[in-house]
């Protein structure tokens, strides 16, 4: 069936501020989703409150609310615009539940919109745990035993007839909120009482726990005339118990029979058919008994999802762009596989590779809370790879995580201890798989790994190839000119990095470098084209391996290569890809090729499309190394990237590669923070006293020279991790030996902390001669509160203007003298109206896209432009549009942490942010928001 | 570790193109023609499956074995491809119900293969130029040598292997008391055709290649089923000349890959060597019929040709195209209840989307044979 003539405007919902369990997947999918309707003429109105986001940019839509995901924004929405139909599957839980609730209220009847993509009985039934096992029943399908509790009681005669171990799972909940194992009967009180309230009808299912099955999931995409597609079966190495989210997946399945997987696929057909007729993606989890292969129906998403998006960027299938052509009609007979452009999609993609995802915690930032895995997901982004065998994409996967590991282990960072790891083998938290390595390598027997952590033995047989080959390189070879050619070639295409070669051999990093390159050992580029080559495909999609052919062939076009900010984490997140984004599309726009790497696909940044050549790859420097030589690029961008990709500016500065914009002298001039202090002085700018100290008794007598209370933090971190206002020299000595406990190779710095004082902040652009102050934030917190986790409100309400003057006028001043050439971010304390410079940062800031936003101003692209030096500030014509005040409200997770120290402070700790115009002061809004500052003083 | 895996092995195209890797499975040479299947799971059911019978494939999923070997999971009694080649040979294998390794399979099987190689450059180097014939070797590695031994093997246009593969002696499987019989022309049967057919209460008779038609007659079957098998279907007159014979008698014919272009040769429609030809379990198919369709389980280097078929329009109707190079999946002869599919409905390996069509066969039986069947035997 062809398209609905019916249908000419569609309003996407999207999914609000990033919180764990609802990230930047579903930026992606809604941006796909947008540009696929408008391809076809549609007009696309989009609501979302998460102004970092690509989709709410107008190259993506029509027509952009960044209004609170409610119902009174959509009949706002509704009244003003004309809306054919609604499209609430791009947008996660939070998408679905707000159209739930318009339909409840009757809204869309009212404007007479039609909901797509979606069957609201079919969500019902999915979030309702009784029903969704019963219907499983009815279509012959086998589920884990289970009772439904609606009170403790219940729920306690559920457990005398289950036995133990069991989970509880609440009704209704996001991201297996309030639910969780519990192996035994003095947990389960608690555990129970837990559930109940998690759930908004206090309602849980009790449920035999299938702990150690393995664990499958499966994408669908079906259209209206009821065909259906696999388009991806992914295979968690973690099985049963863990969240899927925070565990280890591979694709395709690794360990899956085709007679098994034929069952898997027949079923999951079965229960999405059973879902009602509604086109679209579609998400169903199994677990297999490993002993009989019997499965169990876990789960059934009938919406994009987290997955899905991995789906897409595993197997090169865009989902949600077909999931929206289908929702308004076309049936996937009718549409093109995106990639090869000229056979059908209706087809299931077929991989010649491995890709594994591997998930990014960022515990540190939760004191307090356990770091156990589970049924809750904990962690705050994820890294996939690709390589030609399983554990090339695992190791990459390790690359890409940055968190300083040089691949899976044999980077000075295992353990040694037996006892210990076995522990850590059996309560499983976020190094789990190091200690599995850890393990062989101390030759614990597979068995017993296997029994501690039911992983399939193929998995640990396949580690356990890794500890041969380090075992036969450190005993037969003494130095990198040693090792034959062919185990150098075995050992890099099982993913080791040269950085792990050394440290196995105990030799330097270059000499492995250099004899592998006089070896002729080098990185080949192969195409991600959703068909293992049968068909030509057109489109610029790459991943590295050590195979013969090269596919990628560098054209002779002007390159520029973005570097993106790899998984997100708490201070690095999505607003950062939409840097990336922009960057990319300002590229092309100059007329160079835009080449992006990044390792992150939850992101837009990564979608085949964005970039002229998408190279998905660890920001990792072995691997862009060869990127660089092979492409040949005029120079880099680091400055969209975040921290991650400002980190390797003095790799690019000491290769010689031009990196554009600001130099690499005034980036690492601003970082140092003696000489950056040094250059405020002659700036005559006032900063908080401070010092450098590298042990604690240095810090003590620093402290006493700054005053009491002081900062205390290390240096080089990102979100101000450690970082601590203490009082005295007891908490002073307490912090500081935290630090060199936990970093050892880092300084500390201690700063005059500025008690009571104002924060406030500033984005500007400077081409060298010109600076363009792009906003002047005021954070509604007071100083000591980490400038992420504070309200910004764009422009100031309370600082004087002599205040507000003298910003700027230091902004123009540092940006000038720092020879900036792109965007600066400067963060000042104003306590007494004096102003104080705290930080400043030559890059694209956590705050740039909600300015951007906020002012109706493509600051991005100019940024970008003026980086590339295709353009200066004076060829452009910036028109502010904002009436009243933009405020920037952090958003946090805390409730995956239960026992955790909610306080806010140094130490940054929301995961995302929404964006809340004003019209003036008076809102209640604001005032309820302004009160809490208050509270924080008084503190 | 087995000594056969990771020795020294090479490959050599007719076009002179060279692949060096690491031998697996049984040290020796194999010859035939290279192909490949871009399945992810089911490599067992590949090897087993007759209808490769004198090729060398080439598995485009990055690691094969990872499962080991399960005896019941086979398409015939041994291995049947002549060469293997793939990227990881993964020896090591997971699976509770598996009974061996694949290499032990190998081995145990006479099986000569290859491995990390750049399959992924010889997929494109055959998509580009074609299929052709190929050696592998993990004893002779003088090129020259192989050369001279890959010259000798014949193409496989023109070549009749259907004969080679098929049952010697007439056998019989399923329940004599089943409601219907089915005759089966072997030519290179894949067992889940006739674990199919006996699943919906059939009574088989499984039939050597040449059997001649009214020996099959002889035994009153109530359909015929043109199996799929090896080769190319245009030197197989004796085929050819039987399924004119059961068109004559007016009974239930179906037909499956090798069976469909049987069908087509016995119906005036004429079958051509495909560039590199269709193997794999994810070619989407329509149903013209009925609009739907079907992610289907192929493996054919022949197919039907269309242009022959349209000046047919009048005599047989095209009832399934391939979406995407839009050859011809399915006929159905107009005025007979005889049809044919160039994939292959039973799957193993493959989605199980198509196997209604045996139903279908079904019903046309039952139809002719209505007294027999009651409701009750079918659901």
């Amino acid at each position: 069936m062809p398209k609905d003539p019916t249908i000419k405007s569609v309003l996407i919902i999207g999914s609000g501020p990033i919180i764990i369990g609802q990230a930047c997947e579903f930026d992606y999918s809604g941006t796909q989703a947008s540009r696929s309707l408008r391809e076809e003429g549609i007009e696309v109105t989009l609501i979302n409150s998460n102004p970092a986001t690509i989709m709410t940019d107008p190259v993506t839509a029509d027509h952009i609310y960044l209004m609170p995901l409610t119902v009174e924004s959509i009949r706002y929405i509704l009244t003003e615009r004309q809306i054919d139909a609604v499209l609430p599957t791009m947008g996660g839980q939070t998408a679905l539940n707000l159209a739930i609730e318009a339909g409840e209220q009757g809204i869309w009847e009212k404007f007479n919109v039609k909901l797509i993509g979606v069957d609201l009985d079919a969500i019902e039934l999915t979030e309702n745990r009784e029903k969704f096992r019963k219907l499983m029943v009815e279509i012959g399908m086998n589920v884990a035993p289970s009772f439904i509790a609606n009170s403790f009681l219940e729920g306690k005669e559920a457990a005398q007839e289950i036995g133990f171990p069991l989970v509880i799972r609440p009704s209704y909940t996001l991201g297996g909120h309030g639910g969780g194992f519990v192996m035994h009967e003095k947990e389960f009180d608690e555990a129970l009482r837990r559930g109940l309230d998690a759930s908004p009808s206090h309602e849980v299912l009790v449920e035999k726990a299938v702990l150690g099955w393995k664990e499958f999931e499966l994408e669908l995409l079906r259209d209206s005339n009821d065909n259906v597609t696999i388009i991806c079966t992914v295979e968690n190495m973690d099985p049963m118990g863990i969240h899927t989210g925070d565990s280890i997946t591979v694709a395709p399945a690794m360990t899956l029979s085709d007679t098994a997987f034929q069952r898997m696929r027949n079923d999951a057909i079965r229960m999405m058919r059973s879902l009602g007729n509604f086109a679209g993606g579609c998400n169903v989890q199994f677990a297999l008994d490993p002993e009989t292969e019997k499965l169990i129906a876990i789960e059934i998403n009938p919406r994009v999802s987290r997955s899905s998006a991995l789906a897409s960027k595993a197997t090169g299938y865009p989902i949600a762009k077909i999931a929206a052509k289908l929702a308004i009609g076309y049936t996937l007979d009718e549409l093109k596989n995106q990639i090869t452009k000229t056979t059908s999609a209706y087809f299931e993609p077929t991989l010649d590779y491995v890709i594994v995802k591997m998930p990014r915690w960022n515990f540190d930032k939760f004191y307090g809370s356990s770091h156990l895995l589970g049924l809750q997901m904990k962690s705050v982004g994820e890294v996939m790879a690709i390589g030609r065998n399983f554990l090339e994409a695992l190791q990459k996967a390790c690359q890409s995580q940055e968190n300083n590991r040089m691949g899976l282990g044999a980077d000075k960072k295992e353990w040694i201890r037996t006892q210990d790891i076995l522990e850590r083998l059996e309560k499983v938290s976020d190094d789990r798989i190091y200690r599995v390595k850890d393990a062989l390598r101390l030759g614990v027997p597979r068995k017993s790994i296997q029994k501690l952590t039911q992983i399939d033995p193929w998995f640990i047989k396949q580690i356990k190839r890794l500890v041969d080959m380090e075992q036969v390189l450190q005993q037969r070879y003494n130095v990198a000119e040693d090792i034959p050619l062919d185990f150098f070639r075995d050992l890099k295409e099982v993913g080791y990095s040269d950085a792990q070669i050394a440290w196995l051999m105990r030799i330097k990093e270059e000499e492995v470098t250099k004899q592998r390159l006089k070896l002729g050992i080098k990185r080949t580029y192969k195409m991600v084209d959703t068909c293992a080559a049968e068909f030509e495909a057109a489109t610029p999609y790459f991943y590295s391996t050590f195979d013969n052919e090269n596919e990628s062939i560098p054209s002779d076009k002007k390159k520029i290569i973005v570097l993106g900010s790899g998984p997100n984490r708490i201070g690095q997140g999505i607003e950062f890809d939409y840097c990336c984004v922009h960057g990319v599309l300002a590229i092309k726009e100059a007329g160079y090729e835009a080449i992006m790497i990044n390792c992150n696909p939850e992101t837009v940044s990564t979608d085949f499309d964005i970039a002229d050549k998408l190279y998905f790859e660890p920001i990792f420097w072995e691997h862009i190394e060869e990127i660089l030589n092979l492409e040949k690029p005029e120079g880099v961008i680091v400055q969209l990237g975040g921290q991650t990709a400002l980190k390797l500016a003095a790799k690019f500065h000491e290769k010689g590669i031009k990196i554009f914009g600001t130099s690499y002298n005034s980036m690492d001039l601003a970082e140092d923070r003696g000489r950056f202090s040094d250059l405020l002085k002659d700036l005559g700018i006032p900063y908080p006293r401070y010092g450098v100290a590298t042990d604690a008794d240095e810090a003590l007598r620093i402290a006493n020279e700054v005053t009491y209370p002081v900062l205390v933090r290390p240096s080089y971190v990102l979100g101000g991790q450690r970082m601590r206002i203490v009082i005295n020299d007891g908490e002073l000595e307490h912090s500081v030996l935290g630090i060199f406990k936990h970093l050892p190779d880092h300084k500390v710095l201690i700063d005059q902390f500025l008690d009571r004082a104002k924060e406030a902040e500033i984005d500007a652009i400077c081409d060298g001669t010109d600076v363009h102050i792009m906003g002047i934030m005021e954070h509604i917190e007071p100083a000591g509160i980490h400038s992420g986790d504070s309200s910004a409100v764009l422009p100031t309400y309370s600082l004087s203007k002599t205040a507000v003057d003298t910003m700027i006028e230091y902004t123009r001043r540092l940006a000038m003298a720092l020879k900036t050439v792109g965007l600066i971010n400067i963060q000042f304390a104003i306590k007494d109206d004096k102003v104080y410079v705290i930080e400043a940062n030559p890059r694209a800031s956590r705050t740039t896209p909600f300015i951007a936003k906020a002012y109706q101003v493509p600051y991005l692209n100019i940024a970008t432009q003026i980086m590339i030096g295709s353009k200066k500030l004076s060829d452009f014509d910036i028109q502010k549009n904002l009436s009243g005040y933009a405020i920037k409200v952090p958003v946090f997770s805390f409730d995956k942490f239960p026992n955790v120290d909610k306080a806010l402070g140094p130490e940054m700790k929301s995961t995302g942010e929404a964006i809340r115009f004003i019209e003036d002061l008076n809102d209640p809004f604001f005032r309820e928001m302004d009160k809490r500052r208050s509270m924080y003083l008084t503190r | 570790m087995d000594e056969s895996i990771g020795g020294k092995a090479v490959l050599l195209l007719e076009d002179g193109t060279v692949f060096h890797g690491k031998s697996a499975g049984k040290l020796g040479t194999t010859t035939g023609e290279i192909c490949f299947n871009t399945g992810m799971t089911g490599y067992q059911e590949i090897f087993t499956d007759p209808s490769y019978f004198g090729q060398i494939l080439v598995a485009t999923n990055a690691h094969i074995g990872n499962y080991g070997i399960k005896s019941q999971e086979v398409e015939s009694d041994s291995i049947k491809i002549a060469g293997f080649i793939c990227k990881n040979f993964t020896n090591d294998y997971s699976r509770n119900l598996a009974d061996e390794s694949i290499n032990d399979y190998f081995v145990r099987e006479d099986l000569v293969a290859i491995s990390d190689v750049d399959t992924r450059a010889i997929v494109k180097h055959i998509r580009d130029k074609g299929a052709m014939n190929a050696i592998i070797s993990s004893e002779i590695f003088d090129l020259e040598e192989l050369a001279k031994i890959l010259s000798k093997v014949p193409s496989m246009k023109g070549l009749e292997l259907a004969s080679k593969v098929s049952t010697d002696q007439p056998y019989f499987l399923g329940e004599s008391t089943a409601s219907l019989r089915v005759a089966v022309y072997d030519f290179g049967v894949k067992r889940s055709i006739l674990k199919c057919l006996v699943d919906r209460d059939c009574y088989l008779q499984v039939f050597p290649a040449q059997t001649p038609f009214e020996e099959v007659e002889n035994w009153q079957p109530d359909g015929y089923f043109i199996s799929n098998g090896p080769g190319d279907p245009e030197p197989m007159k004796y085929a050819v000349e039987s399924t004119k014979k059961v068109l004559a008698s007016n009974k239930p014919l179906f037909g499956i890959c090798l069976g469909h272009q049987i069908l087509g040769l016995a119906s005036g429609v004429s079958t051509y060597k495909m560039h590199h030809g269709h193997r794999g379990i994810n070619h989407p198919v329509k149903n013209m019929i009925t609009g739907k369709c079907e992610i289907t389980s192929q493996n054919h280097g022949f197919g039907v040709d269309p242009d022959s078929i349209r000046q047919l329009e009048d005599k047989i109707e095209v009832t399934h195209i391939n979406l995407n190079d839009g050859s011809i999946e399915g006929m159905k002869i107009r005025d007979r209840d005889a049809f044919s599919v160039q994939y292959h409905p039973e799957a193993s390996p493959g989605p199980h989307d198509a196997r209604y069509l045996f139903d279908q066969f079904i019903q046309y039986m039952k139809i002719r044979k209505p007294e027999q069947v009651t409701d009750e035997q079918h659901s």
